[in-house]
């Protein structure tokens, strides 16, 4: 069951316009058996549009869209996606286990209903209009519909917006075991411990281009910022005429420093301030870098 | 490079007829769970039957067979126009179209599904209105009248889930009912579906073949004996030449919406 590394989705120079916005410029993005893609970007950056061109909602209007090697819509690929949209505008009057049942019906070898309800985590509300559902219990349902079909890649828009901590733990694992049995995961999110947590891989989207792409790690690294914090008689004005130091803040009695070289800064903090104490150096998490990522591309 | 992977992942097919099913059986629960559009559908037809057909008409037979056979097309008009006007203009709209067409759902089983509800409610509300008109009504058939003509009824749905169609995949989710009222209403007076035409001004009957409800209205008429005398078949011919326009544009614009 190890063919992890073949290419399920692929965007090649991918382009598409609405009017005189340019929603994604010639995008690149592969997403492969076994692993998980995390599309990272501000609203309007071009993520839900590029999903879309992966589902064959949306034509490209330069460059290629491919699903299992063919252009995406067939109804042979679709019966090999799951798909879990922003919106979902699933009716209201119809009950959780009936909605499950009909998606089910689209497929040769679905789940069964209790697989579906028990991976999603809403096994207790089988008899329940949609409509009378909270929001997050909403979002677990439509994950219900999105992998009631063994998909071999799942695209989830923002999949665990609305849920609280629990129910956003339990789809996570979902999503590690379907990944684990090697289905390919295409995943929009806000949340960058999400990404954190999932991704194998990070692509992060401004603007409608990617710029940057790799592992978290790789992403991270780009930016090679680390925040400095210590207790220091120093004033943050003389610490802010360093040439190394990008901003200096005072919060309380400590001291915070941006840098990119906190070696060298560290070095001379302790040179100026023997007395200096509580000294901390951490690298940016996945949040910090991808602020200061998009903001180079504005 | 897909090709083999594409045939041994999904060997068997699933099986349409139950997915067939299980559409159209939703979409009928779905429709009867939503009082703001089963009441009024299932309800004023019979309501206005017996307002203008039975209560103000006592004894004349002549009308209470016509308005039997127009009642029973206004009855149509409503479940295809409003499941499909507006019940597309809401799905389009929240995505739940989208998600059916990312699904692989089988082809055509969203609007087949459809148009197996609007034939049903149909089939309902002409049993309604034909008990009505059996025991109070003064209207007599034989019965392979009675049968014909809920026929008529149940495949009239078709012109009016197209319009139905045309206007939802254009129509914004709010407009939409207030668009639909807007047709469905003055289509029923201007087809001679409440009185006779011949009882209205004249330029209303001269442009009444625009509408397909009047087409429909003369077929139903012909059925139980009361017809104008005109040829049925230019009548299935201007419905079917409506329906196929209607289609033919609500394609192309549902293509472009996402």
């Amino acid at each position: 069951m190890n063919q992890s590394g073949e290419t399920i989705a692929q965007l090649q120079g991918a382009s598409k316009r609405y009017g005189d916005v340019l929603a994604l410029d010639q995008v690149d993005l592969d997403v492969r058996r076994g692993e998980v893609q995390a599309l990272l970007g501000p609203n309007g950056a071009g993520k839900t549009t590029a999903i879309s061109l992966l589902l064959g909602l949306l034509r490209p209007d330069a460059g290629s869209a491919m699903l299992f090697g063919q252009s995406p819509g067939s109804l042979t690929a679709r019966s090999r996606l799951g798909a879990m949209l922003q919106t979902s505008g699933v009716p209201d009057t119809l009950t959780v286990g009936e909605l499950v049942t009909l998606f089910r019906s689209y497929y040769a070898q679905p789940r069964t209903v209790a697989d579906c309800v028990a991976l999603a985590g809403v096994g207790d509300l089988l008899r329940i209009r949609y409509g009378r559902l909270s929001g997050g219990q909403q979002r677990r349902v439509q994950f219900a519909l999105a992998i009631c079909g063994r998909p071999q890649i799942l695209f989830l828009d923002e999949p665990t917006t609305g849920l609280d901590l629990d129910a956003r733990e339990t789809m996570w694992k979902t999503i590690r075991q379907l990944v684990a049995e090697s289905c390919a995961v295409v995943l929009t999110t806000h949340y960058l411990e999400e990404a954190e947590a999932l991704a194998d891989h990070v692509s992060v989207l401004a603007r409608g281009r990617i710029v940057a792409a790799g592992s978290v790690q790789q992403v991270r690294a780009r930016v090679a910022q680390r925040r400095i914090r210590c207790v220091s008689r120093l004033s943050e004005e003389a610490i802010g005429t360093w040439p190394e130091v990008r901003s200096v803040v005072r919060d309380g009695e400590r001291i915070e420093i941006v840098t990119d070289l906190a070696e060298t800064v560290v070095r001379q903090l302790l040179f100026e301030d023997s007395e200096l104490s509580e000294l901390e150096v951490r690298r940016a998490g996945l949040a910090e870098a991808f602020v200061e990522i998009t903001r180079e591309a504005a | 490079m897909d090709a083999s992977i594409a045939m041994n992942d999904n060997g068997s097919a699933p099986n349409p007829t139950l997915a067939y099913a299980l559409e159209s059986k939703y979409e009928f629960l779905r429709v009867l769970r939503t009082p703001a559009f089963a009441f009024p559908t299932l309800l004023f037809p019979p309501m206005f039957y017996l307002l203008f057909g039975v209560l103000l008409n006592r004894g004349n037979a002549n009308a209470a067979h016509y308005l039997f056979a127009t009642y029973s097309v206004f009855g149509v008009m409503a479940p295809s126009l409003f499941g499909f006007g507006v019940g597309v203009a809401i799905e389009r709209e929240r995505g739940w179209l989208s998600l059916k067409r990312v699904a692989p759902m089988p082809p055509g089983a969203y609007l087949l599904a459809k148009m197996a509800m609007a034939a049903l409610f149909a089939l309902i509300i002409y049993i309604v209105l034909a008990i009505m008109a059996a025991t109070l009504g003064g209207v007599s058939l034989a019965l392979g009248q009675w049968l014909l003509l809920g026929a008529v009824a149940t495949c009239g749905v078709l012109p009016f889930c197209a319009l139905g169609l045309m206007i939802g995949s254009r129509a914004n989710a709010s407009g939409a009912p207030a668009l639909v009222n807007l047709i469905y209403l003055p289509m029923a007076f201007l087809s001679g579906l409440w009185m006779p035409l011949n009882l209205l001004p004249d330029f209303i009957a001269r442009v009444a073949p625009l509408w397909p409800a009047y087409h429909l209205a003369q077929l139903a008429l012909a059925t139980i004996g009361r017809g104008d005398g005109s040829a049925p078949l230019p009548h299935v011919a201007a419905l079917l030449g409506f329906t196929a326009i209607c289609f033919a544009i609500a394609r192309r614009w549902l293509a472009r919406a996402t």
